[in-house]
């Protein structure tokens, strides 16, 4: 049988198609990633704070700085806490000096000493990443150089990132800036290389009073993810939609 | 406030005021503000030229084609305040090998390339006659000089020498084609500039779906606002430095006046319709964006960006009987309004903390002291400033389009 031109030209065409389709739907998968894919993944991180333990001591904001070599003395940190003092007047004073590093050790705050019948009620807050289930840093990023582990955690490709900022601007928390030294974006990870090691991030480990915490929230044994589950935890600026992963006990509604 | 002892980006020109997150700071500084401006500017003239091309508005039929290569000028400046703000500027490739879709900036390249393939084509279809004429009259040049000369023009060509009536005409149809085609491209190219600052949530000031249009027609009116200034002032420095009386005419620049006007007047409906809305609505964020707007800022929104930027050019180009130096006052106040405008959007919405406890105040590196401080400081913004002219001084030896035809 004589084949007809637009057999021909059919049967040409879906060549051509399979031969630009193929790469693009099969995707050669790494052995870790064929791996990851195949098993669902149990495993997300979550981070729990207890404000009504934190002392403000700044070990956590010292031991982070050292683990993950942030400039000591830069103004920056992947972790930081911050001081509140909201007085009977129902005004409110906040600060976090040199991101509580060296702890609060006096009682001034933005400049002013209230007198200890002003004041209302007083507390600490750590801050941190929230690790966001729907990260806008991830998204923003132009290159792709920030990206959303299975575990939940967001990394930086120190390698990938051109620097525009666009992720520092896109955090509703604060928590991105640019490493002084590396000039790429940076941000708490959890201590990504400890906890996959099983290990504890170092903010944790240097908390005396056990304010910090780090567990699996989809592990139901797991202590932390008991706690988050069990009692009234809130998260912050829940109104962005983020989906923080980072989850307060005892938040009051004078935190920003 | 101490400075800090590490240099981190954005912390040397930002001045913080009660709480405000450690971690921030202006991280976007004048060339973000530069950036809208320029692309605004390419927007803007790329239309007027269109408005000759498509809508047939004969009378602007000189300052179209000079209108149209200043554009390109200004299009090839658009990219660079981008690329001196980066922190890692020799990955800015990235944006193009590796673009992340699912933000805004990723566009850029395609976008950015899109429009300079249409305006490049367009000004080549306009030019072929020109180019074809000059690859003739220099054929057999002698000389080095000569010859490269012939050899340029005729690679200009690109071996189209067919200059007869028919190709002509379809040289036209192109040119028509293409400046159609460009209009809604050069809205996206800006539209897409807004949207970068529009899409982003954590910026109480930022986020509104205004924000692309805002900076659309602002783009248009600073566009021709400074083609008009451009093209006037070149003009009569041409005609006062022959001696003779000046060929500039009131219709010409007064009917893409017109033009202007009508933007301008949308373009400040619709600033006060997002600040009304705002008022209006009041949500968590208006308690800080209303001291930033009615307070810290008050002297650059009010004062310099509506009054000096806006109101007083309206009342300026809406007198009757208009002369060239009334409109070329206004066109240049229109200008810095524009700027002002970009200003206020980029660096007032930095002016507050995420926190909304905080301020933070922006300080312009004057003089530099190091490579940062002059990129992304007042030096490397007149740089940026400066290169569109330059380039059109460049363009316009090769494609004369001041010169009667």
């Amino acid at each position: 049988m004589q084949p007809s031109r637009r057999k021909f030209l059919k049967t040409v065409c879906a060549g051509a198609a399979s031969l630009i389709a193929a790469p693009v739907i099969l995707k050669f998968l790494e052995p870790g990633e064929a791996l990851a894919a195949m098993e669902k993944s149990k495993l997300r991180w979550a981070f729990l704070v207890d404000t009504h333990k934190c002392i403000g001591c700044g070990f956590c904001v010292k031991a982070c700085k050292n683990e993950n070599e942030i400039p000591y003395d830069a103004s920056v940190s992947r972790t930081w806490v911050e001081r509140y003092v909201v007085k009977k007047d129902g005004t409110v004073l906040i600060d976090s000096p040199k991101a509580g590093r060296d702890g609060f050790t006096s009682p001034e705050v933005e400049g002013q000493t209230p007198e200890a019948q002003d004041i209302a009620k007083a507390f600490f807050v750590p801050k941190l990443c929230n690790q966001c289930e729907n990260p806008p840093c991830v998204q923003v990023c132009p290159v792709g150089a920030t990206y959303q582990l299975k575990e939940g955690v967001v990394l930086v490709d120190r390698k990938w990132c051109i620097g525009c900022g666009y992720c520092i601007a896109s955090c509703p928390y604060g928590a991105r800036f640019f490493n002084p030294q590396l000039k790429v974006a940076e941000k708490c990870t959890f201590c990504y290389h400890r906890i996959k090691k099983g290990m504890k991030p170092a903010c944790v480990g240097a908390c005396p009073v056990g304010a910090r915490q780090i567990g699996n929230i989809k592990d139901p044994e797991d202590p932390v993810a008991k706690v988050i589950t069990t009692s009234r935890v809130a998260v912050l600026k829940d109104e962005y939609g983020t989906d923080p992963q980072v989850y307060y006990l005892g938040l009051d509604r004078a935190v920003r | 406030m101490t400075p800090d002892p590490v240099m981190i980006h954005g912390m040397e020109w930002t001045v913080k005021e009660l709480f405000v997150y450690p971690n921030e700071s202006i991280n976007w500084g004048i060339m973000i503000v530069m950036y809208p401006y320029m692309t605004g500017l390419v927007a803007g003239a790329f239309v007027l030229s269109a408005l000759y091309h498509v809508a047939g508005k004969t009378e602007l039929k000189k300052i179209a084609k000079f209108a149209l290569l200043f554009s390109m000028a200004l299009l090839l400046v658009a990219p660079m305040p981008l690329l001196l703000h980066l922190q890692q500027p020799l990955r800015c490739e990235e944006v193009f090998f590796t673009p992340h879709f699912t933000s805004a900036i990723a566009a850029f390249g395609m976008i950015f390339f899109i429009y300079f393939i249409i305006v490049a084509s367009e000004i080549w279809f306009i030019h072929r006659k020109f180019f074809v004429a000059q690859s003739m009259a220099r054929q057999g040049a002698q000389g080095v000089f000569g010859r490269v000369a012939w050899l340029f023009y005729t690679v200009l060509t690109l071996g189209a020498f067919n200059v007869d009536e028919k190709s002509l005409h379809d040289d036209e149809k192109a040119v028509v084609f293409l400046a159609g085609l460009g209009i809604p491209v050069a809205c996206f190219l800006h539209g897409y500039a807004g949207f970068i600052f529009g899409s982003v949530k954590a910026n109480a000031l930022w986020m509104t779906p205004l924000m692309p249009v805002i900076f659309i027609v602002s783009a248009i009116v600073s566009g021709i606002a400074l083609c008009i200034l451009t093209y006037s002032i070149i003009s009569l420095w041409r005609s006062f430095r022959a001696g003779t009386k000046t060929t500039l005419e009131i219709e010409e620049v007064s009917k893409a006046a017109k033009y202007l006007l009508t933007f301008l007047i949308l373009a400040i409906t619709l600033e006060l319709l997002d600040m009304v809305f705002r008022g209006y609505t009041a949500m968590k964020s208006w308690a800080i964006l209303r001291s930033v707007i009615f307070e810290k800022d008050i002297i650059n929104i009010f004062v310099l960006q509506y009054v000096v930027g806006n109101l007083v050019p309206l009342i300026l180009l809406l007198i009757p009987r208009p002369t060239i130096r009334r409109i070329l006052i206004a066109v240049a106040m229109i200008l810095f309004g524009v700027f002002m405008m970009r200003w206020n959007v980029v660096i007032g919405g930095q002016a507050f903390s995420l926190s909304f406890a905080g301020f933070m105040h922006y300080h312009l590196p004057i003089i530099p002291h190091n490579l940062e401080t002059y990129k992304e400081g007042l030096f490397g913004a007149l740089t940026i400033a400066s290169l569109p002219f330059i380039f059109f001084w460049i363009f316009n030896k090769i494609i004369p389009v001041l010169d009667k035809d």
